[in-house]
């Protein structure tokens, strides 16, 4: 399953949520507000560190440039997508489930 | 938008005829909806819509056709519900006409 | 879902041209009148009922509020349809999944919720409850099994 969360970690729970429900071998896309949570040295990234050998994650790139969030400081293991990366996923995956 | 005019208060409807708030209706009103419908209200006319303000009452929705025929048939028996008896009642579909007399808004799910 | 046209419709292969019945999962994460989005799901399951389609509903996080008891909006002035999730049953949607742990953290217990039940059509109309409370594990597991899932 290809999990999406589109919202801020420090504004709904979202992201926690969504990270309680994945399952190993899920992959999450963090997109729009959500690529906050891809950000290490924040409260948010100890929730994610836990389960990096277990799910897949990536970023929308033109979300992180559009917040002047540059890629180094990512989370080790984060991978960033373009739009068409963003497709790919949702193609390789039988179901999508967007965190709102 | 138009409006139904009874005893002339003009009670407002939307373009495809159902009242716009709920409030206004009485069975007076529903005479007059279903004359506008080619439709003579009998006493079979009356179980039905009635049923419908009950279910709207207990549930805050208009139940889609087959789920009122399947309500009907259970409370009713199946002579009355079944789609034919329904239609023979409302010939241009019951759940959407009869809500129409019933002054409920168009049955979710109704397109 | 876009990934839905293209997966191939079983076309009669076994010669009976059965039509393929699909899981689908509305997932319910809002409070009910704070934003649309708890009865906009309510509306899309009622609508897309008509589809007959292997349906069941989750209520996680905020979404457990939208079954409380007792919410009474008038002095708010907006519709409540708490009650509609009763209506569930006549539609065929008869299973409703409620994590017990968003339950806990709220401080509320399966009693806080509305009695929501179904006639079984295969034990004689026999009256079941609708509501299900399952842990978190047992959520993504639901999760897991589906075919589709829209979130809310």
């Amino acid at each position: 399953m290809l999990h999406t969360v589109n919202k801020s970690p420090f504004e709904t729970s979202t992201l926690l949520s969504c990270l309680r429900h994945a399952r190993e071998g899920d992959a999450v896309l963090l997109i729009e507000d959500g690529v906050y949570g891809a950000l290490k040295g924040t409260t948010v990234a100890g929730e994610i560190w836990p389960r990096k050998g277990q799910l897949a994650f990536y970023v929308l790139g033109p979300d992180l440039e559009a917040r002047g969030l540059d890629k180094s400081r990512l989370i080790d293991g984060f991978k960033v997508v373009d739009y068409g990366g963003f497709v790919d996923l949702v193609a390789e995956h039988d179901v999508t489930q967007s965190w709102l | 938008m138009g409006a139904y005019v009874l005893n002339g208060v003009e009670i407002p409807h939307d373009e495809e005829g159902y009242i716009t708030d709920l409030g206004n209706w009485s069975k007076e009103l529903a005479v007059l909806i279903a004359k506008d419908e080619n439709i003579e209200m009998t006493d079979e006319h009356w179980e039905v819509v009635n049923f419908l303000r009950e279910y709207y009452e207990e549930y805050q929705i208009a139940p889609a056709i087959r789920v009122l025929v399947k309500a009907i048939k259970k409370s009713l028996g199946k002579e009355k519900g079944n789609n034919k008896y329904l239609y023979e009642l409302f010939p241009y579909g019951p759940a959407k006409q009869a809500c129409k007399i019933a002054g409920l808004p168009k049955p979710t799910g109704c397109v | 879902m876009a990934s839905e046209a293209d997966k191939p419709e079983a076309e009669g292969a076994e010669g009976g041209g059965a039509e393929v019945t699909k899981k689908f999962l509305y997932v319910n994460r809002k409070a009910p009148y704070g934003t649309i989005y708890a009865l906009e799901s309510l509306e899309v399951v009622l609508i897309g009922a008509a589809f007959e389609q292997d349906v069941s509903l989750a209520f996680l996080d905020d979404g457990v509020y939208q079954l409380t008891k007792n919410q009474d909006t008038k002095g708010i002035g907006v519709k409540n349809f708490s009650p509609t999730y009763k209506a569930l049953g006549d539609y065929e949607v008869t299973k409703l999944y409620v994590e017990k742990e968003s339950l806990a953290e709220r401080g509320l217990t399966e009693a806080d919720l509305m009695e929501i039940t179904y006639e079984d059509e295969d034990d004689d109309w026999a009256e079941k409850p609708s509501i299900r409370v399952v842990s978190r594990e047992e959520m993504a597991e639901i999760m897991a099994e589906q075919d589709v899932i829209l979130s809310f």
